[in-house]
């Protein structure tokens, strides 16, 4: 035998105050806003959504669900992930937030996928500031819709003070390909032009001069800003887009060693067409740095046919994010796997990897 | 060895700890310039590891690239009287 | 930039080479002694501008290459100590070891921060009174006065958890060794830059004077060395050795008075010094005199000293005299590449062997040499 159930005022006091939008007062997060409890929720209520809000990941299921937008043809599509650790959290151009967006966005941008949806995912130490992680929140919204994608699910986690330096971030990705050109480090061709989008050495300089232990100091920004619109434009002129990637760890040298080892081709560049910006060229004289090794988060490389080259720039160039863009060498079939580099000098010298990261030298 | 680049001083900051404000290219940091007599605003000094060494003589380099100059034209007028004898 | 990138001029080198050319076509050796003039050779394939007759050696002056492994386990234990926290400047934290390097160190625990000048060390000192911080003083007498202001510095403020692992090394003897070394063929040196902006130039003359070679000191621009190439090349065709100046515009002939009066104040020769690949040189280190004993970690830490001899395939010490050349090495890019260094010479990436392996592969230079001396290509 069932007891009907009958509020009571008590009850549904309790109710009300329970389900009215949660708002977080907390200064500090703690080990109890990761707890799964009431905390997590007030957490999630309260702030990320703040920020994330959209039909997909209101429901605040473990996943979201959706139809891919299609014409009817069978589509391609891509999927990415990245963790986001970098140190400072904060600096000039950008933060922890804009490059969790734009990085996993780029990604998908490179294999010339429109970028649709993004997970979050949050690993956040006990004692992180809530006025920072808003102030990351944000920046992650205003990425989320200047790259045109939205955020659809997510989750966090709270761990003990000193298992986590601040806080990580973990995005994926889901882009659709909506085009024929086969984009891949391993396409490029014999012939093939390399057009690089912009200045190299922006993000790197800009981090490295921001831990502040050289005691250097300038006006430059990260360049951190997600490609998919420039990419867009590129593919709106030409579908003889071989490769297309982002330099980012391990600078342009990096990912041109790595199409060209895909490849199967000789990249050669032009040492004199390369972009430097004058005060990453002064950091890097005084650091003994190299911009070629330095990471990029605004900045793509496409191998493209050569006789779309011209105009490939031209379009690139009325696009606020390519309006340095210029072709800075071409590939030639040897010697095949590497990356050449044809100095102002008139002579020839080899842009390998590094072993590990650049370091400033004083020698 | 010895990466040191020449940066031009512009601001003499502690005079008891002997620091200037020196720039290259746009990028600036606090050198110690204790190694150096009667540095100014404006002098360009040659930087390694946070220290001032030397300070640049302008003349001696304005004479460098004079000479620099005038060995790659020499070889234009070799050339040109080279080609008269003919 | 001014006063670097005047120096670079792509059209004004290739017309310098041209002159060197034409000077002369006798078969010449010079050795460049700086680690710098290395890299800049390289970075802008100079040794394929210069005529065919002219060969470049590339000599010992790099400081972190030559620093014995003994030395580099001697600073990886005074990393290891709890409660210190040890300074570097970045070339020497991948330098291998016996069994490590201060990099590996650092990821199993040890507090290894890098700095760009001693002065950050001394700061980083003042800020954590409660540890104890050393600093990893090496290179040649263009990084030591920093070191010596810095320890006046120190004296002056009484900071008393602040020391120095002194390594620093001089380029006199260092050469003297080199022109005393009977397997040595040179007829001429491109002479430090930014040692001489210290040291001065008169401190070369013996080289023309007792050995009969031309010194031109040169800057590190590549104009520059191509410039002082040429008055090398210049001096043996008209017969004459002699001690140039051709970085005027850095260096005077009797060098920085201040800089020589803080070394002297606060540094003495050791007896002795190694050299990886080079052996015992006399004379040619230095360390802190008593009255600073306070500051001098090897002093208030203790180090396990011990000499560790390089590897039996290392070659380093004939490459490094130039009698051979990297490619003539056994070992070179096979079991000693950059990732996996065995001698000096590939340790930093201005040692002759890292800079042939990582810039100079297709110099041309060196495929002639393979192809003449049949030796197998990397």
């Amino acid at each position: 035998m069932t007891t009907a159930f009958t509020a009571s005022p008590l009850f549904e006091r309790v109710e009300r105050s329970r389900r009215r939008k949660p708002r977080v007062r907390d200064e500090f997060i703690t080990l109890a806003h990761g707890g799964g409890g009431k905390a997590m929720h007030e957490l999630i209520e309260g702030l990320f959504l703040d920020y994330f809000n959209n039909p997909l990941l209101a429901p605040l299921e473990d996943q979201a669900v959706f139809d891919l937008a299609g014409d009817g043809r069978p589509s391609r599509l891509a999927f990415t992930t990245d963790s986001y650790v970098i140190t400072p959290l904060f600096f000039p151009g950008g933060d922890i937030g804009r490059l969790a967006v734009s990085g996993t966005v780029n990604d998908l941008a490179m294999s010339g996928a429109r970028p649709l949806y993004l997970s979050a995912g949050f690993i956040i130490e006990e004692g992180f500031p809530v006025a920072d992680l808003r102030r990351i929140l944000e920046s992650m919204r205003a990425a989320a819709v200047e790259a045109g994608v939205q955020i659809v699910t997510g989750d966090t986690k709270v761990v003990q003070r000193g298992c986590a330096d601040k806080l990580f971030i973990n995005t994926a990705g889901i882009g659709i390909i909506e085009h024929d050109a086969r984009i891949s480090a391993a396409n490029a061709r014999i012939g093939d032009k390399i057009i690089l989008s912009g200045m190299m050495g922006d993000h790197g300089a800009t981090i490295l001069l921001a831990r502040g232990e050289l005691g250097l100091e300038t006006e430059i920004q990260s360049d951190a800003a997600p490609l998919w619109s420039l990419v867009q434009a590129m593919l709106g002129v030409t579908t003889e887009i071989h490769a297309l990637r982002d330099p980012t760890r391990g600078g342009v040298a990096a990912t041109l060693n790595e199409i060209a080892r895909s490849s199967e081709v000789c990249l050669q560049l032009d040492e004199q067409a390369l972009p430097v910006r004058e005060e990453v060229k002064g950091a890097c004289e005084i650091l003994g740095l190299d911009p070629l090794y330095i990471a990029n988060e605004g900045l793509l490389v496409a191998v493209v046919g050569a006789e779309v080259a011209e105009e490939l720039v031209a379009r690139m160039r009325e696009h606020p994010l390519g309006r340095a863009a210029r072709i800075i060498g071409a590939a030639r079939a040897e010697p095949p796997g590497i990356v050449v580099l044809n100095t102002t000098f008139g002579g020839t010298r080899i842009v390998d990897l590094l072993v590990g990261e650049q370091l400033p030298r004083i020698c | 060895m010895c990466l040191a680049i020449p940066g031009r001083v512009v601001e003499l900051i502690d005079g008891e700890n002997q620091l200037a404000r020196v720039e290259v290219g746009g990028v600036r940091r606090n050198v110690n310039i204790g190694l150096l007599d009667d540095t100014k605003v404006g002098d360009y000094v040659l930087i390694h590891v946070g220290f001032a060494l030397s300070k640049v003589d302008e003349r001696e380099a304005e004479e460098t690239l004079r000479l620099l100059q005038e060995l790659g034209s020499y070889q234009d007028e070799m050339a040109q009287f080279a080609g008269a004898g003919e | 930039m001014k006063f670097i990138d005047e120096y670079r001029q792509g059209g004004l080198a290739r017309r310098l080479a041209e002159q060197i050319a034409r000077l002369t076509d006798r078969p010449l050796k010079l050795m460049e002694v700086c680690g710098g003039h290395t890299h800049t050779i390289f970075k802008y394939g100079i040794e394929d501008l210069l005529p065919p007759n002219i060969e470049m050696i590339h000599g010992p002056g790099c400081p972190v290459c030559v620093i014995p492994i003994g030395r580099t386990d001697d600073a990886i234990s005074l990393a290891r100590r709890p409660g210190m926290i040890f300074t570097t400047f970045g070339d020497a934290m991948r330098v291998p070891a016996s069994k490590t390097s201060l990099l590996d160190a650092k990821a199993a625990g040890a507090d290894v921060r890098m700095v760009y000048s001693p002065l950050d060390a001394l700061k980083l000192a003042k800020k954590n009174p409660a540890q104890q911080v050393v600093f990893f003083a090496l290179g040649f007498e263009t990084t030591s006065p920093s070191t010596a202001l810095t320890i006046l510095q120190a004296a002056k403020e009484g900071v008393e958890n602040f020391s120095v692992f002194c390594n620093h090394i001089m380029i006199v003897p260092a050469l003297k060794a080199l022109l005393d070394s009977p397997d040595l063929k040179l007829d001429g040196f491109v002479g430090p830059g930014h040692v001489s902006t210290v040291i001065g130039t008169r401190c070369y003359e013996f080289v023309s004077r007792d050995y009969g070679r031309p010194l031109v000191v040169s800057g590190f621009e590549p104009l520059d060395v191509l410039q002082s190439v040429y008055q090398i090349a210049k001096q043996v065709v008209e017969g004459r050795a002699e001690v140039e100046n051709q970085y005027a515009r850095m260096v005077s002939r009797d060098g920085n008075r201040r800089a020589l009066e803080a070394l002297s104040e606060v540094f003495e020769p050791r007896d002795y010094f190694e050299w990886r690949g080079l052996g015992s040189i006399a004379h040619s280190g230095i360390r802190l005199r008593k009255k600073y004993a306070a500051f001098d970690a090897e002093l208030k830490f203790g180090v396990p000293g011990l000499r560790v001899a390089d590897p039996k395939a290392c070659q380093c010490g004939e490459i490094l005299k130039g009698v051979k050349k990297p490619w003539e090495c056994k070992v070179f890019g096979t079991a000693c590449t950059p990732e996996t260094p065995i001698g000096s010479c590939m340790v930093s990436s201005e040692g002759a062997c890292a800079a042939y392996y990582n810039f100079g592969r297709l110099s041309k230079v060196a495929e002639r040499a393979a192809a003449q001396s049949g030796a197998p290509r990397s």
